[in-house]
């Protein structure tokens, strides 16, 4: 197999750890949280989409709008109940909260669910684009697809709205953008509510891709997005997309061109060398700190 | 002020919800059949863990169901009584660890082991200490029998099985190029690699590539996959569970490649995932001393009561625990076990010295013996996924 083979699949891989660093980077650029539950809500919307579209045959469209409501819901109600009364407490008592948000839903999808491994059908056609040699999966060019058009809606929203002004004023300075009259709980709710949303659909495309799905589905993707998330700059948008992509390729190339055994040990001795080199990231802004 | 009584309110909430969750986990204990509790019966309670929840629970329900239709059968005999108590240990060391106390609690005469092998190397080595009999019906790894003289194995051992494998792979003449795609995290796909390597080269057959994933990178496989292509691989060995295995058939079959695919006991429950599509697994063959189809009385028996019981075929593990149910009752039979007189360590050095001398024929096997090490010696035999089910080679 070619090189742009191995490139086109690492490509495939990236696209989908980028689509969940897509909202990992959101919440933590504007409500300044790791939200580690972030692949626990991907794997309830996988898991709905599923239920939705597998076994009551519903529209695959209106499958994944469903997933989107109940993981909007969902988002709204983890923010409401396990981080909103820890706003004034120390970063690491919530980042805690989020490690325990968490493992509550994998043991709440282990109850409800089982752990009996479903096969999620995709809501793709499972049939792939011949370019003369080079094979490319639709489920890869839509997943591509579906990055860039959350991301340019993303920025937009951020940069040209109310409610995405408001965002950034929060994600600077929270008294300050409270003593403007900007309500701070609405905001970072609002944040969380679109975060979930983005899970919906980053789960209903990992699992397109990759169709094994369980209680423990979104861990793994989501500490290897995180990662993603943090080698693109956190909190960049667009350096999510392009940490994503490249974790991907990196990860395939060294599988392929190198071992299979060493590749992980691979992709973090590159995450560390780019952090020495660049501490924020790839596209990460260097906060000035004012004392 | 508001907000906080609601934080408490779910806090409280969430506890009582855990507390509902773990009461939910344990099962009951087995009541003995009416019929058997005559007087100066001699009634047996077997202990048993194994995960009944959580990633591994196809393992364990199946030797539930094998074990307790064995039980049901033996008690319907009339000699000895068996009582049958399955703890959940979710595939977790430490739970097991809870299981085999809340056994010995309840008093058990003896053990049919832990069915996963990380759990039971803790609760083997809790049952070589205390002495209680123990017999697992499919925790396969060596760590499980090593050095413990009272551990005994239903299942091959993993050395065994990637021995087996590549015998067997030489004598059908199944494939001259051969690759192999194998979980180098996991104790159990590595043990197993490693014999299959070692039997391989002794064989003079050609390992073309070897391909690795871990935990971490269990979901995409298109470079291993193209590998194997790229090698000229016509068998692929996947010595690895069948979760993994899913993923790898469906994307071969996304690039077209379609190789001779290579099985181990781990691989069974393919079948019965819900949602696979199981023309994917069309062909693949999986080494395994069990295949339902047998012709046999003793297995139409089995496959029917387990059929209308539980509304599904048996697999490989339904046999296990149905055997050790057996393997004991002949054994508890013969050395003349009577737990009114016998504490357990008298039970287990009688059971010792019966199980290395006896021989037993189940399901699992004719005329299966067992060594002085816990080792079973019985004949490997594979089969083949022909329209969705298994069909004997």
């Amino acid at each position: 197999m070619s090189f742009l083979n191995y490139l086109v699949s690492g490509l495939s891989l990236g696209s989908v750890y980028a689509i969940i660093a897509l909202g990992y980077t959101m919440v933590y650029g504007i409500a300044k949280m790791l939200n580690f539950a972030h692949g626990d809500v991907i794997m309830v919307g996988a898991y709905v989409c599923f239920f939705a579209f597998t076994r009551y045959g519903l529209n695959p469209f209106i499958s994944v709008i469903l997933a989107m409501l109940v993981c909007t819901c969902l988002g709204i109600v983890i923010e409401k109940l396990a981080y909103k009364p820890l706003r004034a407490a120390p970063s690491l008592a919530v980042l805690i909260t989020a490690i325990g948000v968490s493992y509550l839903l994998q043991n709440l999808a282990l109850l409800f669910w089982s752990s009996n491994p479903k096969v999620f059908n995709s809501i793709i056609p499972n049939k792939s684009l011949d370019l003369g040699g080079l094979t490319v999966s639709y489920i890869t060019l839509f997943t591509i697809a579906v990055c860039i058009v959350i991301m340019i809606v993303l920025t937009t929203f951020i940069n040209k709205t109310k409610l995405g002004k408001a965002m950034r004023a929060v994600s600077e300075d929270k008294g300050a953008a409270q003593l403007m009259g900007i309500d701070v709980n609405t905001t970072i709710s609002v944040t969380f509510a679109i975060g979930s949303g983005l899970a919906a659909i980053a789960g209903v495309l990992l699992c397109s891709a990759y169709p094994n799905l369980t209680p423990t589905t979104g861990s793994m993707p989501g500490i290897k997005a995180f990662t993603a998330a943090v080698f693109g700059g956190i909190g960049s948008i667009p350096g999510a997309f392009l940490g994503g992509l490249m974790l991907g390729v990196i990860e395939n190339l060294a599988k392929a061109y190198i071992s299979t055994q060493i590749s992980d040990a691979i992709v973090f001795g590159v995450l560390i060398i780019v952090l020495l080199v660049k501490p924020a990231g790839l596209l990460g802004k260097r906060a000035q700190e004012k004392v | 002020m508001n907000m906080k009584k609601f934080f408490a309110i779910f806090l409280a909430a969430m506890m009582i919800f855990s507390l509902a969750a773990c009461s939910g986990g344990s099962t009951e204990p087995a009541q003995p059949a009416d019929g058997g509790e005559s007087e100066g019966a001699v009634t047996i309670k077997i202990g048993a863990t194994g995960p009944l929840t959580g990633g591994a629970a196809i393992y364990g329900q199946a030797v539930k169901n094998g074990a307790e239709i064995a039980v049901e059968e033996v008690n319907a005999m009339g000699g000895i009584q068996f009582e049958f108590n399955m703890q959940d240990d979710t595939h977790d060391p430490e739970k097991a660890e809870n299981a085999y106390n809340a056994l010995v609690d309840w008093g058990m005469d003896m053990m049919m082991g832990t069915v996963t092998s990380a759990p039971a190397e803790v609760t083997s080595a809790d049952a070589y200490a205390d002495r209680y009999f123990f017999l697992t019906p499919s925790a396969s790894s060596t760590n499980v029998i090593d050095g413990k003289d009272n551990v005994f194995q239903m299942c091959f051992t993993d050395p065994n099985q990637g021995t087996g494998s590549a015998t067997y792979i030489s004598e059908k003449n199944l494939g001259s190029k051969i690759a192999i795609i194998w979980k180098n995290d996991d104790s159990y796909s590595t043990g197993i690699r490693n014999t299959f390597v070692e039997q391989a080269a002794a064989l003079g057959l050609e390992i073309v590539t070897e391909e690795t994933f871990t935990e971490a990178t269990k979901t995409d496989f298109s470079v291993q996959i193209s590998k194997c292509q790229e090698a000229g691989a016509d068998l692929v060995f996947l010595p690895m569970y069948y979760e993994p295995a899913s993923l790898i058939l469906n994307q071969a079959n996304a690039v077209g490649y379609a190789p001779t695919w290579f099985g181990v006991d781990g691989m069974d429950g393919i079948l019965t995932m819900e949602g696979f599509d199981t023309s994917l697994a069309e062909g693949v063959i999986v080494l395994t001393p069990y295949s339902a189809d047998d012709s046999s009385a003793l297995n139409q028996n089995f496959v029917k009561k387990y059929q209308d019981k539980f509304g599904e075929v048996p697999n490989q593990f339904a046999a296990d625990g149905y055997d050790c149910i057996y393997a004991m009752y002949k054994a508890a039979t013969e050395a003349g076990i009577d737990p009114a007189s016998m504490d357990h360590s008298a039970i287990c050095d009688a059971m010792v010295a019966k199980f290395t001398s006896m021989t037993f024929d189940g399901l699992t096997g004719a005329s299966m013996t067992w060594g002085k090490d816990g080792t079973v010696s019985k004949l490997p035999n594979a089969v083949v996924i022909q329209n969705g089910v298994y069909v004997g080679m």
